[in-house]
This record gives structure tokens, C-alpha cells and sequence, in this order.
């Protein structure tokens, strides 16, 4: 140990696993360690390769040192942190004293800054927007060096950009986020079963109408008539006179000790899992009081769960369909899936809203649906065909969960993306910061 | 069980701005400790206090913090004046900050061996010695410092950080042998390898532990007032075989 700074190079990767030679420098001082960086990432919950490095530069901040609260007011909510704490922290001190982050994605294990970076949104997108519309400041060092602050008023185009800019925009060093009041930590519930693609949309929509927070599970493997067939769930923070008056106990965790062989997640065990967890729920409707931690983040119980799917990783494909697109758009889609022979563990779908202020911001009004696609030799070959019929139906792709779309796909797909990189351009006209995946997607210098 | 263990405590920690030291604040702040944080740089020491008050849920102003420079010695006496006088009297000092720099650097910097040494030791002493007297002054209380694994043996890799640290330990024990019937628990943590931003250039080996893993157990072991911790805990039963190995195994592995 202790052997001079950091010699030979190590892996850095996404949560899909799939990683680049690279190393992350680390420091308690933000504002020091990303003088000269090119990229900032957090708990490298993105999927693919939007938090790793160019290869030419191979080295990232990880911002997770820097995790302290720098003031909240008891009034209004108001709260501002370092980018690197953790929504797991935040959770922690602020929901016993009656607090939530208006918008969570489905793991606690983010940064502050990768929030905003992925502009993320939730079951509660058709209520609330992306996390992004109640950020009210970020401080940022941007590519010439300075360290500044952007807002709505202050360097509007920087701050709009910087929302879902997957980090292409600068470090942001600091957020300021209004957070939201909530009655009990407890959830009260209501999930169903539901017998296909068609039924779900239809559901998820009714259900948006009543509940700030839906979203849907569904069962790839079955075919035909019962194609999508899955569980709803559907909730709000229960009031106090309906909630058990404790404070809910933290939940036990267990750790995937190992990666396992790519062959345990062939057709067998996802069909194992899927009919399990559709079965599970034996009544067609149940109402209930349950844990916040189960309610949003059900896959945060297994710690390293991305090692299921074996030494090849995996993706997530994860594209919105807008309501134009007619209701029949995401049983097409599943069926370019099923069709093609590929398996996904887990395929979640949420009904979104408007689009928010961020310019490259992934929801747009219609149904987002998100797939787990462990790596084969023919994943670049599905990945095209599925980019294929969404940029025919006018939808788009997720960039932090993307690995594998290429530039071409990206392009036609985002009309705004002349918008943002005018932007950047401004901002950074040598295209200093930059990611493994701008280089791919954006055609920055490798 | 110690008579301190009971009640919240009056806590000063110079290096809370970071790493272990930062666990170790938050940790004490948010079970009701009341606790004045001492170090460098203003605005760093302002930053820190603000996140102990928001995560403590105490109202801002109610943490203090002074001025103390482990380089300047003649800052020691002042910053710990001005603790006593804020948290209206001591009962526990904690000492996490140090510094480390590689063996390499060290070797080939003659200046910035002098200050690691000068640091790690003799102001560390020196602190050490001005927070007994005003412990002992009002019979009693708890010295709990950081010192570290590294110190155990004479290595390779941390000869120089080693030594000075080997001295610290060893300072330590002697002040615990000689004051604890006058009520001074003396407690000397000694971590192994921990993730924090002074070790983020490293290769993190195996048992590489977390610094809220350490916060925990030091807390522990400031109420018991526990003579010497080892953490994470795989560390103890490591180091129990390392300060048992022959010289000529050491020489042998590069350990
Ligand atoms: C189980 C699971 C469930 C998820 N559910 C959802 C969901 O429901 N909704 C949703 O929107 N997302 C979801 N995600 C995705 C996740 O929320 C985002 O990828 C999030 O950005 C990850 O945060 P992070 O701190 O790990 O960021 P990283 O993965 O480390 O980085 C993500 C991006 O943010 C940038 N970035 C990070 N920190 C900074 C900074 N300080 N300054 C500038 N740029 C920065 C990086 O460069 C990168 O482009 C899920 C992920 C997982 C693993």
C-alpha cells in the first residue's frame, strides 16, 4: 500500500458495468480538485458511459467527498448542499423532520449533482416535473476556470443547459433545491395487476389523475394476449391520522456478494423472477400502508444488484413515447423486444409530463418505458432497431442510461441539440468538458 | 463503564473539516454533543459548522469555531481558551487532523519531511500537552487522538509518516499510564486504511473501511474510554500479526 499516487491505471465504470481504464480523483475541496478536470461524476448510478472520461484523458472527479449541507431554512425549504451528498444522506436527516426531495429517482444512491446532471424525474413526473424545476441555483466552476453562480436570472442559458447537460456543461459544485413538506414518512399504497400492455396505459393514466406518484412493472416474457402483463403501484405520503405514528425503522439490506456467470440470466431465471413477482401479488388490487424505501426504492433493498447480470454487464434502454404516438406505440416496442429473442429482467413504465426547463431534458408528455438488457453480441443490433421505431414515433432516448445508440440515431431524435450545443459552445469554445459519451454521441475531441 | 459515559458531552475536535475528523463531528453532533471544531481556513470552518448545525438540527450559531493551526503552535493555547469559554467547560478533545505525504516525496523533499514530522509529532505533541493541562485542571476528562497502523512497525512504504506517528502512539500511552488515576482517559485510535480525500491518491487494499464505520467506533471507545482502538475492526486481529512477525519476514515481504 501507500506506493506513490495511484500507480497503474484502474477501471472506471457506469452502472451497467461495462468499464474504461481511468481513475477518479477525490477531494473534500470541490472547488480545488476540479480546476483542471474535464468531467465530474458522483455514485456512477448512470448506466453507460455519460460519467466516464474521454479515453485520451482517462481521469474524472468523483465529487462524493464533498457532501456537506451548507444551509436549509425551516420556512420555506430552501436547502443547499455540495454536489456530491448523497440523496441517501439527505433522506436520512430530512424525512424524520418532515421533509422529501420533491422528486427521487428509483435509487437513493445519487449525488446532488448527478440529480441535476440527469435533470432525473420520478413516478411523480406527471405531478411535479424533473428534479430540475425546483432547483432554484447552482454553483458552478465552468470551463475557463471560473467559478460562478447560474439560475433563471443569472445566466439563464448556462443554468437551463446544465439541467439534464449530463455534466458537459461544467462542474457544479453546489445546489440549492427547494425541498417539499410531507405529512408522515409512511406511503399509502394501492397496487394491481394488470393484464397487458394496452390495460396499463390506460391505468397509468387514470391513476396519474388521482396520485402524484404511479408507476408500473412489467412481465416481458409472456407473449401474445397477456404481452405486458405486471403490477401498478400507485401512492402518496399517508396523513398522520391513517400512518403509524413511529418513525419508519430503516429496512435490512443485503449485499450480491459477486458478479455472477452470464449464462444464470438466460430466459430461466428472468422467467423465474418475472412469474414470481407477478404472483406475488395474489389479489388483483391490495391497499396498504408501506415503507418509503419500499415505495421508491424497492431495488436499493440489494445492494451491487447490477452483478446479476454477469461479467458482460448490461444496459438500459430507456426511451419516452409521446402520447402522439397513439396508445398502441408501446406494445410496438415491446414487440420489437420479444421478438428479437431478448430478455430484460426488469422493464418499468411511467407515465410522463410536460417537458421541463432543462434543454436536453429526457421526459416529454407520453409514456417512458425503461428495459434491462444484459450485453449479448447482438445488444447494438436491438439497441438500433429500438432507436429505429422511436425516432419513427417522435420519441426519445434517456442519455444516462444510454451506451449504446449511435450518433446518427441521437441526432435525428433531438432537435434541441443545436440549441445546447450553441450553449456549450459559448461557454467552452475549446470542448474542454467533455465525457466518454459526448465523445460517441456528440462527436467531441476523443 | 466510564463516569463521562452518561449525558451529552462538550466536544473540541480540531481537523472536522475532513475526512475521519468530519465522521467523527457529525457523528457527536447528531446524538447531542455539543461541540466547538477547530482548524484552518475560515471559510472551510464555516462550511463544516453549518453542515454539523443543519445535520445536528440545531440552530445556526450554537457551534463555534476557532482558528488552530497544527504549524503554529502559538495558536493552540488561544483556540482552546476560546472553546472552553463557548461550550462553558471540556470534556473531551479530539485530535484528527495530521498530515500524510508519500514515502518518495518525502525522501526526496528534505523540507517537507521536516514539516510531516514536525506536524504528526511535535505539534501534535504539543496540542496534546496544552488540552492535558486544561483537562487535568478540571479533573479530568478525554484525549482522544489519531494515530495510525503505519506506526505499529518500521515499513517500507511509510517509514518516515510511520515514525512519527510510532512516537505519537508511544507519547500517548505514556501520558495515559501517568495521568489516569488523576481522571484522563487517554484514547489512541489507530486506523488502517480508510477512504478519505488524504488517501484518495491510494489503492485502496482489502479492508479498506469507511469513515463512519471508524466515527462509530471512536465514539464508542470516547465513552469507555478505551486505551487504543483499532478501525475498521479487521485491523486489530491484522495488526496483532504484524507486530508479532520476525524481523526477517519483514524485511521479506514488502509490506
Ligand atoms: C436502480 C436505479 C434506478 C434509477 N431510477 C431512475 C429514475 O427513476 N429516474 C431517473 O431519472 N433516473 C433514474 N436512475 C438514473 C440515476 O438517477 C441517474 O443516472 C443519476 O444521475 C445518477 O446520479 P449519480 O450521482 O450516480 O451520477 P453519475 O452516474 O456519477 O453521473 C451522472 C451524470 O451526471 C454528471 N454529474 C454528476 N455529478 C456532477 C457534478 N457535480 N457536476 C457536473 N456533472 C455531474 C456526470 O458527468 C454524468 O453525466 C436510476 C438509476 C438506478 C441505478
Amino acid at each position: 500500500m501507500a506506493n506513490g499516487n495511484g500507480s497503474g491505471l484502474s477501471m472506471i465504470e457506469g452502472w451497467g458495468g461495462i468499464g474504461v481504464p481511468g481513475r477518479e480523483l477525490r477531494s473534500e475541496n470541490l472547488e480545488r480538485v476540479t480546476e483542471r478536470a474535464v468531467l465530474s461524476r458522483g455514485l456512477g448510478r448512470s448506466y453507460g458511459d455519460s460519467s466516464l472520461p474521454p479515453a485520451s484523458v482517462g481521469e474524472v472527479v468523483n465529487t462524493t467527498l464533498a457532501d456537506r449541507l451548507l444551509a436549509f431554512d425551516e420556512e420555506t425549504g430552501l436547502m443547499r448542499a455540495e454536489a456530491g451528498l448523497s440523496l441517501f444522506a439527505l433522506n436520512r436527516i430530512f424525512l424524520p423532520r418532515g421533509w422529501f426531495v420533491p422528486v427521487t429517482p428509483g435509487t437513493q444512491f445519487v449525488t446532488l449533482g448527478g440529480m441535476v446532471a440527469s435533470d432525473v424525474h420520478g413516478k411523480e413526473h406527471h405531478a411535479r416535473g424533473c428534479f430540475g424545476e425546483h432547483v432554484t441555483r447552482l454553483k458552478m466552476r465552468v470551463a475557463d476556470g471560473r467559478v460562478l453562480w447560474c439560475s433563471d436570472e443569472q445566466h439563464g442559458d448556462l443554468f437551463r443547459a446544465t439541467i439534464g447537460g449530463m455534466g458537459l456543461t461544467g462542474h457544479i459544485l453546489e445546489v440549492e433545491v427547494r425541498m417539499m413538506r410531507i405529512p408522515t414518512a409512511w406511503i399509502l399504497q394501492e397496487s394491481r395487476r394488470v393484464d397487458d400492455i394496452d390495460d396499463f396505459i390506460a391505468r397509468l393514466k387514470d391513476a396519474s389523475h388521482r396520485l402524484p406518484a404511479t408507476m408500473g412493472w412489467i412481465d416481458l416474457l409472456t407473449r401474445g394476449k397477456n404481452m405486458g402483463r405486471g403490477t401498478l403501484m400507485a401512492g402518496d405520503f399517508a396523513s398522520p391520522d391513517i400512518a403509524p405514528k413511529r418513525f419508519p425503522k430503516p429496512l435490512p439490506r443485503v449485499t450480491m456478494p459477486f458478479e455472477l456467470p452470464s449464462w444464470t440470466v438466460d430466459r430461466w431465471s428472468v422467467r423465474a423472477f418475472n412469474t414470481a413477482y407477478y404472483w406475488k401479488h395474489l389479489p388483483r388490487e391490495m391497499h396498504g400502508i408501506v415503507h418509503w424505501e419500499t415505495f421508491f426504492y424497492p431495488l436499493d433493498m440489494i445492494r451491487h444488484w447490477n452483478r446479476m447480470y454477469g461479467t458482460r454487464g448490461f444496459t438500459q434502454y430507456q426511451c419516452v413515447l409521446p402520447d402522439a404516438a397513439g396508445p398502441s406505440a408501446p406494445r410496438r416496442l415491446l414487440e420489437i423486444l420479444t421478438s428479437r429473442g431478448g430478455a430484460s429482467m426488469l422493464c418499468v413504465i411511467k407515465n410522463c409530463g410536460p417537458e421541463g426547463k432543462g434543454i436536453l431534458s429526457f421526459p416529454m408528455p407520453g409514456t417512458s418505458i425503461a428495459l434491462d438488457i444484459p450485453v449479448r453480441d447482438d445488444t447494438q443490433q436491438l439497441v438500433d432497431a429500438l432507436n429505429e421505431f422511436v425516432l419513427r414515433e417522435g420519441g426519445r432516448i434517456y442519455l444516462t442510461k444510454d451506451q449504446f445508440t449511435r450518433p446518427e440515431h441521437f441526432r435525428a431524435m433531438e432537435p434541441r441539440l443545436p440549441k445546447f450545443q450553441e450553449i456549450r459552445a459559448k461557454w467552452d469554445p475549446e470542448q474542454r468538458i467533455r465525457s466518454a459519451q459526448s465523445v460517441r454521441l456528440f462527436g467531441d475531441k476523443p | 463503564m466510564d463516569q463521562g459515559a452518561r449525558g451529552p458531552k462538550r466536544v473540541v475536535v480540531l481537523g472536522a473539516t475532513s475526512g475521519m475528523g468530519r465522521a467523527l463531528a457529525r457523528r457527536m453532533a447528531a446524538r447531542g454533543d455539543r461541540l466547538h471544531v477547530l482548524g484552518i481556513g475560515d471559510d472551510e470552518l464555516a462550511r463544516s459548522v453549518a453542515d454539523l448545525e443543519i445535520r445536528a438540527g440545531v440552530r445556526s450559531g450554537s457551534i463555534g469555531w476557532s482558528r488552530c493551526d497544527l504549524e503554529k503552535p502559538e495558536t493552540f493555547a488561544g483556540a482552546l481558551e476560546e472553546a472552553e469559554t463557548k461550550l462553558g467547560g471540556l470534556d473531551v478533545v479530539v485530535v484528527t487532523a495530521a498530515m500524510f505525504a508519500a514515502q518518495a516525496d518525502l525522501e526526496s523533499d528534505a523540507k517537507l519531511t521536516q514539516r510531516l514530522l514536525t506536524i504528526d509529532f511535535t505539534n501534535t505533541v504539543l496540542f496534546c500537552e496544552e488540552a492535558k493541562r486544561r483537562l487535568l485542571a478540571r479533573g479530568g476528562g478525554t484525549l482522544c487522538v489519531f494515530s495510525s497502523v503505519a506506526g505499529e512497525r518500521g515499513r517500507k512504504p511509510v517509514a518516515l509518516y510511520g515514525a512519527a506517528k510510532a512516537g505519537l502512539t508511544r507519547y500517548l500511552e505514556a501520558l495515559d499510564h501517568k495521568h489516569h488515576a488523576e481522571g484522563l482517559r487517554v484514547v489512541t485510535v489507530k486506523p488502517g486504511f480508510v477512504k478519505t480525500g488524504m488517501t484518495a491518491g491510494l489503492k485502496p487494499p482489502p479492508f479498506a473501511g469507511e469513515p463512519e464505520d471508524v466515527a462509530a467506533r471512536v465514539v464508542r471507545a470516547v465513552d469507555r474510554g478505551t486505551p487504543e482502538v483499532y478501525a475498521p475492526v479487521a485491523w486489530g486481529p491484522i495488526m496483532g500479526v504484524i507486530r508479532r512477525l520476525p524481523r526477517f519476514v519483514m524485511r521479506r515481504v514488502g509490506f
